[in-house]
């Protein structure tokens, strides 16, 4: 497998614009006779499809909801991070980049993130001439907030709905290249099969969901957006329809797959309320600069938490993390509440959950002032538990929020696949093993607006557009293999749903490969999958047909897929015994219980190939820092 | 709690559709309405009856996926509440509860509660945007903007497209839908090239997709899960007048 990233040479602050330069072009007439396959319609499939579009390539576009408008990046809720030192207060492309790399725990390339951190300022530019709404002071410039690992106040917002405003303006966008019939939008169509003929990517294999109609699309080079594995987890963040089917199958196809173990869990969502739970919500990070997190001193005290004095209160992010306290870093906080909840003193019916109280903070500053700054989450809060949070503190408790790993590509988003480009949360490249709050945001839409763009013409000049055609025998051989796989799943007729196997694969990755990975429990999830997986192919009921809108079928094809998935999750975490950034070995952690990274034997990229009929091989993509010196992370 | 349930199943677009009734025992009232439904279907599966076919996705009220017509009323009879965000303590035990999908002609039926919403997309691509390609445009702070405009912009921007303004009213108007759109960019520098143009284009497809007009009867705004005013519709017609007569 070749991993060569293909870092441009020269300085740091030089490598992007002498790369494109170096890129090769596509004439502008020539445009038209290329055809790109971009599969998601999120920030980074969107945004990507109008901008291919807007050069004059020919574009068709894929998602499996009914609009292009409703791709999860819609969700995110807190903003977006551009380098743009509005506030004069000591930002710039160098620091964007150093948090950027110091956040994801020295485990990403340099270059990659240094080009994210300086295309960011064009990004916020381009979303203003949209009309993205951006919050504004009352001289009619933008705002900024500040957000977790920075120390400056670069992130730009739309009040609480960030993701849904960027997403409109990119799906606007879009809209209008659709309009002018520059692009094809392929609503409804889920992406099965990646078509790979004579090494190059040329192609996809889609079912219709609503006729059930198996097609064949060919194109001259195919871009996957097709987001992130956390639904592996079941419960997570993602929405419903979040799957890791597009990816895992160009992984098939011989695309290496980065650290597919690096997870981030988001400390601050509303717990589980029972067995109905089918997803998880989060609350906003912001809540711990008032709030105060604790979990009764005495196990199993299931006193309601106001009769329970002070004395008998562990307020344990204060006692473990004195100086950062509250405000102690995602990965840290979480852990420290499964900590508590794991020695039997979590709190709620189910007792997976801790307290986030803002008894003290009302006293201090008055409901007012609370009301004010979190107005609009205490009444989300209120509607979802039932319970008033004025009045008793909130339950909280870590849930999967984002998936660092992906597909593996070199610095022109390309996979290791020639003609497969992967960008956003899909790919794997700028994050490393944590990432940033407000900094998804960022990475989808400069990969679809700003790099990208660029990147593909270098590839698509050096190659014959139309050369791929849909009768050629690789495409009748991956849509003969979706058929069969279909008719496979429908065949098996045994008794149980597809949503139960997907909520004891969830608990199996949850357990063993979630918060807290051991060597012993992560090869007791490697026997428990494979014996799941066995299960579901002979004990699956899958009721309708193959011919007509099946939601069963779509879930059964994504399940099946997160099962070897979570399967390859396990083994990555298993051979990384380091711990870093989201990923928490417990053999690997200093004295005090901090996590221990290991650059001696770690300071790489695990890249995954997957071998027909036996076990998926591991290769590394070493990573160096020129400019940053790697340090530990200490936050006493 | 015990619930009866009343809920339209249709097996496609061309077939006839009628209520079927199910009992459906031990629902919690932490349960989300979809949550209640993935239950039902659970039932169904294990029945040996296909299970019911609804949108959603986010289950957070944002990607205005989830719809339906609950005991009559679009998403449901909480205010500003997406059906995905309405809990089952809402609903008393015993009750019986009326699910149907969507109902407008440009929103025909594809199967149960799934309705096909795809002209909203077309009358977007109509005009709805501004134009602007990647990479031309100025310095985000080279023209500002009123706080309060930014602000109004953010009130009809947020619009979800749900189509439960559609489904509520009695002619299928699509009008606050379209005028959220135009508003939006009407209140910002960035629109004002384009807006008497996009208001003529956007309208025009609005009743090329068959949506009906407004008889000003704020149905819309009654059951707008996000709070959209029918100002825009004021606003709307207005700069629709003024793309035909100047």
């Amino acid at each position: 497998m070749n991993l060569d990233p293909k870092i441009p040479a020269g300085d740091l602050a030089d490598k992007w614009d002498n790369h494109r330069f170096r890129l090769k072009l596509v004439n502008p007439a020539n445009k038209r006779r290329y055809r790109i396959a971009v599969v998601g319609s999120g920030l980074a499939g969107a945004s990507a499809a109008a901008s291919l579009a807007e050069l004059g390539y020919e574009v068709d576009c894929f998602c499996f909801q009914d609009s292009p408008r409703r791709a999860h990046s819609i969700a995110a809720q807190g903003g977006i991070n551009a380098a743009k030192n509005y506030q004069n207060d000591g930002d710039s492309v160098y620091r964007l980049f150093y948090d950027t790399l110091k956040g994801g725990d020295f485990r990403s390339r340099e270059a990659n993130t240094y080009r994210l951190a300086q295309v960011s300022v064009q990004i916020i530019d381009q979303c203003v001439a949209q009309g993205v709404p951006f919050a504004r002071e009352y001289g009619g410039h933008l705002a900024n907030r500040s957000f977790g690992g920075a120390q400056v106040s670069r992130t730009f917002y739309a009040r609480g709905q960030t993701g849904q405003q960027l997403l409109l303006g990119a799906y606007s966008a879009l809209s209008r290249q659709i309009g002018a019939g520059k692009v094809t939008m392929h609503v409804r169509s889920e992406m099965l099969d990646l078509v790979v003929a004579d090494g190059h990517a040329k192609g996809l294999i889609t079912r219709d969901l609503v006729t059930g109609a198996i097609r064949r699309h060919a194109a001259d080079a195919v871009v996957l957006a097709t987001g992130g594995y956390g639904n592996v987890f079941y419960l997570s963040t993602n929405a419903k329809g979040c799957n890791v089917t597009a990816a895992y199958r160009a992984f098939r196809r011989g695309a290496g797959f980065a650290n597919p173990c690096f997870t981030q869990i988001h400390p601050t969502c509303i717990p589980v309320s029972g067995e109905h739970q089918s997803k998880l919500t989060l609350m906003s990070e912001s809540l711990r600069n008032d709030g105060r997190i604790w979990v009764p001193l005495r196990h199993g005290d299931k006193r309601p938490p106001n009769e329970i004095p002070d004395a008998e209160r562990d307020y344990y992010l204060e006692r473990k993390y004195p100086s950062f306290g509250n405000l102690a870093p995602r990965d840290i906080s979480s852990r420290s509440a499964k900590e508590a909840c794991d020695e039997g003193r979590g709190v709620g019916e189910s007792g997976l959950g801790v307290y986030l109280d803002f008894r003290d903070a009302i006293r201090r500053l008055g409901r007012d002032v609370i009301e004010q700054r979190y107005g609009n989450l205490f009444h989300m809060y209120a509607k979802i538990t039932a319970e008033d949070p004025y009045q008793v503190p909130m339950r909280i408790y870590p849930a999967v929020h984002y998936t660092m790993g992906g597909l593996w590509v070199d610095y022109n988003l390309m996979a290791t696949i020639p003609g497969l480009f992967v960008i956003g949360e899909a790919n794997f490249s700028d994050h490393g093993a944590n990432r940033l709050g407000a900094s998804a945001l960022m990475q989808g839409l400069a990969d679809g607006y700003f790099v990208l763009p660029y990147t593909i013409g270098d590839y698509l000049a050096q190659s014959k557009p139309g050369a791929a055609h849909v009768d050629h025998e690789a495409f009748i051989e991956a849509e003969s293999a979706v058929e069969k796989r279909i008719a496979a799943l429908l065949a098996i007729g045994g008794r149980r749903s597809v949503d139960s196997f997907h909520r004891e694969l969830g608990r199996i990755m949850w357990e063993y490969c979630g918060m807290a990975r051991t060597d012993a429990g992560l090869r007791r999830a490697l026997e428990e999958i494979p014996a799941l997986r066995e299960q579901f192919w002979s004990d699956l009921r899958l009721l309708g047909g193959a011919d007509s809108l099946n939601v069963s079928l779509e879930k059964a094809g994504r399940v099946a897929d997160f099962l070897d998935y979570g399967e390859l999750m396990c083994r990555d975490a298993l051979a990384r015994t380091e711990s870093c950034g989201g990923h928490f070995r417990v053999e690997s952690q200093t004295d005090d219980g901090e996590a221990k990274r290991d650059d001696e034997q770690f300071a790489h990229v695990s890249v995954w190939e997957h071998r027909d009929g036996d076990e998926p091989v591991m290769h590394k993509e070493p990573l160096t820092f020129e400019y940053v010196h790697p340090s530990v992370r200490s936050y006493k | 709690m015990r619930l009866t349930l009343h809920v339209w199943r249709q097996a496609n677009s061309a077939a006839r559709g009628g209520m079927v009734t199910y009992q459906l025992d031990d629902v919690s009232p932490d349960e989300s309405f979809l949550e209640m439904l993935d239950k039902l279907n659970e039932q169904l599966i294990e029945r040996g009856e296909e299970p019911v076919a609804f949108d959603h996705d986010c289950r957070e009220g944002i990607c205005g996926s989830c719809s339906l017509m609950i005991d009559g009323i679009a998403h449901g009879p909480d205010a500003a509440t997406t059906t995905c965000q309405l809990h089952m303590r809402r609903f008393r035990d015993g009750a019986e509860i009326y699910i149907e999908p969507w109902r407008a002609k440009a929103f025909p039926v594809l199967r149960d509660l799934i309705t096909d919403r795809s002209a909203f997309d077309r009358v977007i691509q109509a005009g709805g945007y501004v134009s602007v390609n990647t990479g031309s445009a100025p310095d985000a702070n080279a023209v500002p903007v009123p706080k309060a405009d930014a602000d109004a912009a953010m009130d009809a921007a947020a619009c979800i497209g749900c189509g439960a303004c559609v489904a509520t009213c009695k002619n299928a108007s699509a009008m606050l839908f379209v005028g959220a759109k135009l508003a939006h960019l009407a209140r910002l520098p960035q629109g004002q090239a384009e807006r008497r143009m996009r208001a003529k284009r956007m309208v025009e497809q609005m009743d090329a997709e068959g949506f009906g007009a407004c008889t000003n009867q704020l149905e819309c705004e009654a059951v707008c899960p996000k709070e959209i005013r029918v100002s825009v519709i004021a606003a709307m017609n207005r700069d629709f007048l003024r793309s035909s007569v100047f």
